[in-house]
């Protein structure tokens, strides 16, 4: 008896001691990672990084200006054609939809473009936009990047809607409101909260992704103010520089990871904090 | 307010000729109320149908664009292990087994970390460090995935090569797997990085999977004197296992199409090697190498072609994980 129990609690003690193990793994890997970012990347920041241009290759200084605002330009007009588009079709699929056909495909196929390679909606739009309109641009990136937010904002919008009673709805309808302004007045207000976190945390899920524009809106080294160019981005200019030769470009590459990486986790913590605040 | 006025009397005074009023006001009211409503589920619905073309769309578009190269090598392109751009000879092997060996990595990885972190957030953690650990954890999906490869280039890669490759040389060098030069890039630091951007998704569906579970289940395993390790064992694990099989496979799905990770670690070698310490390629590093540079229209278009075998690839496994995910009514979209 004494034996087999032994053993059971030294099993037992095993597994915990594992899986205490893996806890700390994964946050030993977080730490690391951001240390590094941070450590690496306040070291290149400096005015030059916000205002400069990049220098020719091989010279010192010079900076990340322009591809902030490209990353800036690209991530607004994703968020301007994907965001209403996901919140419509997310509308559909928890007010009229429910459990019809359509509603269950949409919801199918929305959950595997969610997990779709980034990289082969790069392709498509290449294919659908780059090759016929004849070049790079800062609109095609846009497109990638609506493509890519598109599932994420339909799903979390229509969980966010869902979350409305349907009371709510009843009430409202009882006192002659038509569907739609049923909707649009009590619905989305109700569910106001949870949508602008979802789109806060889809928007800094596509603004820190690099594969999409590689082929979409490319690169550039200088200012560009026309949506139709070759336009820098901070994620593809970080895989440049990082794959480059000179020291100068690591270190440059390292502050615009830290900029991109603080801006995301920035969102993601503060979406975190309002969706704690709702629940208690 | 005279109309608001007018309504109400009306309501009222039916017979009175204020009535006519009324009628056609609330008439009007709801023509527009039923316009509306046509428009705005008609504008909904709109949208939602287009993911479905989207999907459809993308199929299309890839098949067409890649056609030239389909009709140029045929179904020698998936086995033909020759990538050789100068003469316009190309074969997806090599980059096929990458996409697949470097995931497979991360997945065996993956998968017992992840399970232990879903146990220790579930069964373990004080209610006061679940949150924190829990969001932690998340926070290493957030990160961009061209950060991990940065990061892996310039401080894991070093790190691997000078102490921890050398010493998988030194003592497993007689498995084939583990021979060669401690490069610090390879399959298998790719599949390592992985690995570590798949652990935040794996474990936290197989948290809400294992959150699901009865606790009179659990209770009763309590209370027949079983330790912990037993309950989770013998009763979380079963009741759990199609969705935490589902969860997996979603891990999968998404090592299978990460890029730029891969890309930095990899090491961009068209070949394939037994030993998971050479250099190599995968399907996403190719294309992010080499899209930009092909002029050629076969070039191209057999690029195209590997980005629809890796679409294929990555909709079947989904497909699968989210059938199995389905079944434990795991509501989808938080990811």
């Amino acid at each position: 008896m004494g034996l087999h129990y032994q053993r059971r609690k030294l099993a037992n003690y095993i597994a915990l001691g594992v899986s205490v193990a893996s806890a700390v793994f994964g946050i030993f890997f977080l730490f690391w990672i951001l240390k590094d970012v941070f450590t690496f990347g306040f070291a290149a920041l400096n005015a030059d990084f916000f205002t400069q241009v990049p220098a020719p290759p091989g010279e010192a200084g010079g900076g990340m200006a322009n591809a902030i605002l490209g990353t800036l330009t690209i991530t607004v007009l994703a968020t301007a054609f994907g965001v209403p588009a996901g919140i419509l079709a997310g509308t559909y699929l928890s007010e009229y939809g429910r459990k019809s056909k359509t509603a269950s495909v949409v919801r199918f196929v929305s959950d595997i473009l969610v997990s779709a390679p980034s990289i082969v909606i790069g392709v498509f739009v290449y294919a659908i936009v780059v090759k016929p309109f004849g070049g790079f641009s800062a609109l095609a990136g846009a497109l990638a990047l609506a493509i890519i937010m598109l599932p994420v904002v339909i799903r979390t919008a229509e969980e966010m809607l869902k979350l409305v009673p349907d009371s709510t709805r009843e009430a409202a309808l009882a006192l002659g409101a038509p569907h739609w302004k049923v909707t649009v007045s009590v619905v989305y207000r109700g569910a106001l909260r949870g949508i602008v976190t979802g789109v806060m945390l889809a928007v800094a899920r596509v603004s820190g992704e690099t594969a999409p524009l590689l082929f979409t809106s490319f690169n550039n080294s200088f200012w560009n103010f026309n949506l139709t160019e070759p336009t820098a981005t901070l994620t593809v200019t970080i895989f440049n520089y990082a794959m480059g030769p000179y020291e100068d470009w690591h270190q440059m590459a390292w502050g615009a990871a830290l900029l991109i990486t603080a801006m995301v986790l920035l969102v993601t913590i503060i979406s975190r904090i309002i969706v704690r605040g709702r629940a208690g | 307010m005279a109309e608001n006025l007018k309504e109400k009397t009306g309501e009222l005074d039916i017979s009175s000729s204020g009535a006519d009023g009324y009628v056609s006001l609330s008439a009007r009211r709801q023509s527009s109320g039923k316009l509306g409503d046509a428009v705005f589920k008609g504008v909904a619905y709109g949208f939602a149908f287009s993911v479905i073309l989207l999907m459809a769309l993308l199929f299309i578009v890839l098949v067409k664009e890649s056609w030239l190269s389909i009709k140029a090598f045929g179904f020698s392109f998936v086995y033909s292990s020759i990538w050789d751009p100068v003469a316009q000879e190309f074969g997806a092997l090599p980059s096929i087994y990458g996409t697949i060996v470097s995931s497979i990595i991360a997945i065996v990885i993956a998968v017992p970390i992840s399970l232990g972190i879903a146990i220790f957030l579930t069964e373990m953690a004080p209610k006061r460090l679940k949150g924190p650990i829990g969001t932690a954890i998340e926070l290493l999906a957030s990160i961009p995935s061209i950060i991990y490869g940065m990061w892996g280039l310039f401080v894991f890669a070093p790190f691997l090569s000078e102490y921890v490759e050398p010493f998988l040389i030194d003592y497993l060098g007689f498995i084939p797997l583990f021979t060669g030069a401690p490069l610090g890039i390879g399959m298998l630091p790719a599949g390592f990085i992985l690995a570590i951007m798949i652990i935040p998704f794996i474990s936290s569906v197989t948290r809400d999977i294992f959150q699901m579970v009865p606790s009179i289940l659990k209770e009763s395993g309590y209370g027949v004197g079983a330790t912990k390790w037993e309950v989770i064992r013998k009763i979380v694990f079963p009741y759990a296992r199609s969705g935490v099989i589902g969860a997996v496979i979603l891990g999968l799905g998404r090592a299978l199409g990460e890029t730029m990770a891969v890309t930095f670690l990899i090491g961009n070698a068209q070949e394939i090697k037994l030993s998971l310490l050479d250099p190599a390629t995968s399907i996403s590093a190719t294309l992010a190498n080499e899209f930009t540079e092909a002029v050629e229209e076969l070039y191209l278009s057999s690029l195209v072609e590997l980005g629809l075998i890796l679409f294929l690839i990555t909709f079947v496994v989904l497909a699968l994980a989210k059938l199995l995910i389905a079944r434990f009514s795991y509501k989808g979209g938080k990811l």
